[in-house]
């Protein structure tokens, strides 16, 4: 119970930390907001050439642009999440720091890559989504169950988006110098969750494979729990599969990275 | 077990490094960084450990405090394994680093020190208390509702020694503490950790290169090298260790040539003015008496060994040794 408390204070010093930020927060909005604005009127453009593109109808590709503005920065999938601050401590040294600590390293950037996502969450997200709701024709959920259930794969979304990147950011450990490893998370990310095509739209083997990437959890899966066009509990099977797998990968690379910490700057 | 409360015997430390020589081609070297080293530090002791960059002084804490495994040797800290429990006995000392910081950047400081209350499960009268004591010593007051990246480096300082008391550490780490610091700051986290080593009997391992956190702190200084311990005692015993010497200065009526009173010898000479080192051990008394019987004497000083100067010379010494073991090698 107290190892649990102190992750629930990690995480809630992380929500304050992104929470500091105003003028970064309403800059972020503005820039979602008109990023959700081309995107849609992309996908008119589309979806009036190609009807029912990937299965979607125009609304439910309408919905589907806002929900992936609103979850762009909690989930990070193009990178900016607490990755790029451990990044650096690795190649300062600072890490030392984190390992003084009583605490697991994972579990505590967890904690704070935690708090960041709900503050972005509601910080970012929430805007953007509510300006397409009120000025386009969105296909809404008309049960609380189905919101709820899309919470519950956003949430799982988060487990998996941090797990990928803690991979990321530990790379750092042997490359030092990590901005050909964040561009390319960041290429990977942006297309491989689908921010920007639904992944259902791509026919054949490539569709096959990006759905089955753990990718696919960050957007295509609570979008597509949203749009009630998945089951949510295959849904949230298939995500905390993904999540297990590569918060073990996680652990087995971290106890590798820290057995051979020659912490920088000594 | 309080007499070797921390214990270090023959440890060593070597890493690998591989170097890159030519393409795709990688040649591999060991470096020695802590060479059997062993040491022990009573429960309550203050120590100085002293040493040029890259000696191996941050290699020896990073392995009392877990975070590096010696290659070699047996390592004890109140008991404990450090590499093999880290956690454990992370819970039982505290780390100081002059140059990184634990505390939260975008926040205030008082968030850093509310996540120590629940990262080391400290008791609530407990963390009070501690927090007090250290905010009136620290003279933190005004400072808890500052964010940290708005501190000085100064605050920010006696806000990083803070944070790692607030759970009663048995040991305290500090790794160059008062780098950077103004005068003043320096003090003021002298004072306090002076009154922490006498109030609460917290065993202190202090890695500086300001000689004077030393000379008013510790009773006792490790010197080491090539990670190697060249020293271990009082710091008066340095002056022996490191053959001192004190230098007179000597006015006389007018310019002559340098003056001849062996063992002495003449180091420097502006106009009437001469300057004469010799042995700390000879007495001053015997010297002056010499010369003065045989020169027109106006005025005369005598300024003591200055210990840096001791300590650069001692470790120079240890390089040219090493020099020579490879020559002869």
């Amino acid at each position: 119970m107290g190892a649990g408390r102190l992750y629930v204070a990690v995480a809630a010093g992380g929500f304050r930390r992104y929470a500091t930020y105003r003028a970064a927060t309403v800059a972020g909005v503005f820039t979602n907001t008109a990023f959700g604005l081309i995107l849609v009127y992309t996908y008119t453009a589309l979806w009036d050439e190609r009807p029912h593109l990937g299965g979607y109808d125009l609304a439910q590709a309408v919905t589907y642009v806002w929900i992936g503005q609103a979850l762009f920065k909690t989930l990070a999938n193009g990178g900016g999440g607490v990755e790029t601050e451990l990044m650096e401590r690795i190649r300062t040294g600072d890490v030392a720091v984190d390992l003084y600590r009583p605490a697991d390293l994972q579990l505590w950037w967890l904690a704070t890559d935690l708090g960041r996502a709900g503050f972005e969450l509601l910080g970012r997200g929430v805007v953007p989504f509510v300006f397409g709701a009120l000025f386009f024709d969105m296909a809404l959920p008309a049960d609380v169950i189905t919101w709820l259930a899309f919470l519950g794969s956003v949430a799982l979304a988060m487990l998996v988006s941090f797990a990928i990147r803690y991979l990321v950011a530990l790379t750092a450990f042997w490359l030092m110098d990590g901005t050909g490893v964040i561009q390319m998370a960041w290429l990977v990310g942006w297309f491989c969750s689908g921010m920007l095509l639904p992944l259902n739209v791509f026919p054949g083997a490539l569709g096959e494979v990006v759905r089955a990437l753990p990718w696919s959890s960050l957007l295509q899966a609570p979008a597509d729990v949203f749009l009630g066009r998945a089951d949510p509990l295959g849904t949230y099977a298939f995500q905390a599969v993904w999540a297990v797998v590569l918060l073990a990968a996680g652990r087995m690379v971290q106890a590798a990275a820290t057995r051979r910490v020659v912490v920088q700057g000594g | 077990m309080d007499d070797d409360f921390i214990e270090l015997d023959r440890v060593e430390k070597v890493f690998d490094v591989r170097r890159k020589t030519g393409f795709l081609r990688r040649e591999r070297r060991s470096v020695r960084a802590v060479d059997s080293l062993s040491f022990t530090v009573a429960r309550g002791e203050m120590v100085g450990y002293i040493g040029p960059n890259g000696a191996g002084k941050s290699t020896t804490i990073k392995m009392l405090t877990g975070i590096l495994t010696p290659s070699g040797g047996r390592l004890r800290v109140a008991g404990i394994d450090p590499s093999r429990e880290r956690t454990r006995l992370a819970r039982r000392i505290g780390v100081v680093f002059g140059q990184r910081t634990t505390l939260w950047w975008d926040l205030p400081l008082i968030d850093s020190y509310r996540l120590a209350h629940r990262m080391y499960r400290i008791p609530e009268v407990r963390y009070r208390e501690n927090l007090d004591r250290c905010v009136e010593l620290l003279e933190l007051g005004e400072l808890l509702e500052v964010p940290v990246r708005q501190l000085s480096l100064g605050q920010r300082m006696r806000g990083d020694i803070a944070a790692a008391l607030l759970h009663d550490p048995e040991v305290l780490y500090l790794d160059e503490p008062t780098i950077g610091l103004d005068v003043i700051s320096k003090s003021k986290v002298r004072g306090f950790l002076r009154e922490l080593n006498a109030e609460r009997g917290t065993t202190v391992l202090l890695t500086t290169h300001d000689l004077q956190d030393i000379e008013q702190l510790c009773s006792r200084v490790m010197v080491i090298d090539h990670g190697r311990l060249m020293y271990d005692g009082a710091l008066a015993g340095l002056h022996e260790v490191g053959e001192s010497e004190r230098t007179l200065v000597v006015d006389l009526e007018r310019e002559l040539p340098p003056i001849e009173a062996a063992p002495a010898r003449v180091v420097r000479v502006e106009g009437p003015r001469q300057w004469l080192a010799f042995p700390a051990a000879q007495s001053a008394a015997e010297l002056v008496a010499r010369i003065a019987a045989r020169y027109p004497l106006l005025d005369l000083s005598v300024r003591e060994p200055d210990i840096e100067a001791v300590i650069a010379r001692m470790y120079a010494g240890g390089t040219a040794q090493d020099e020579a073991e490879k020559a002869v090698s």
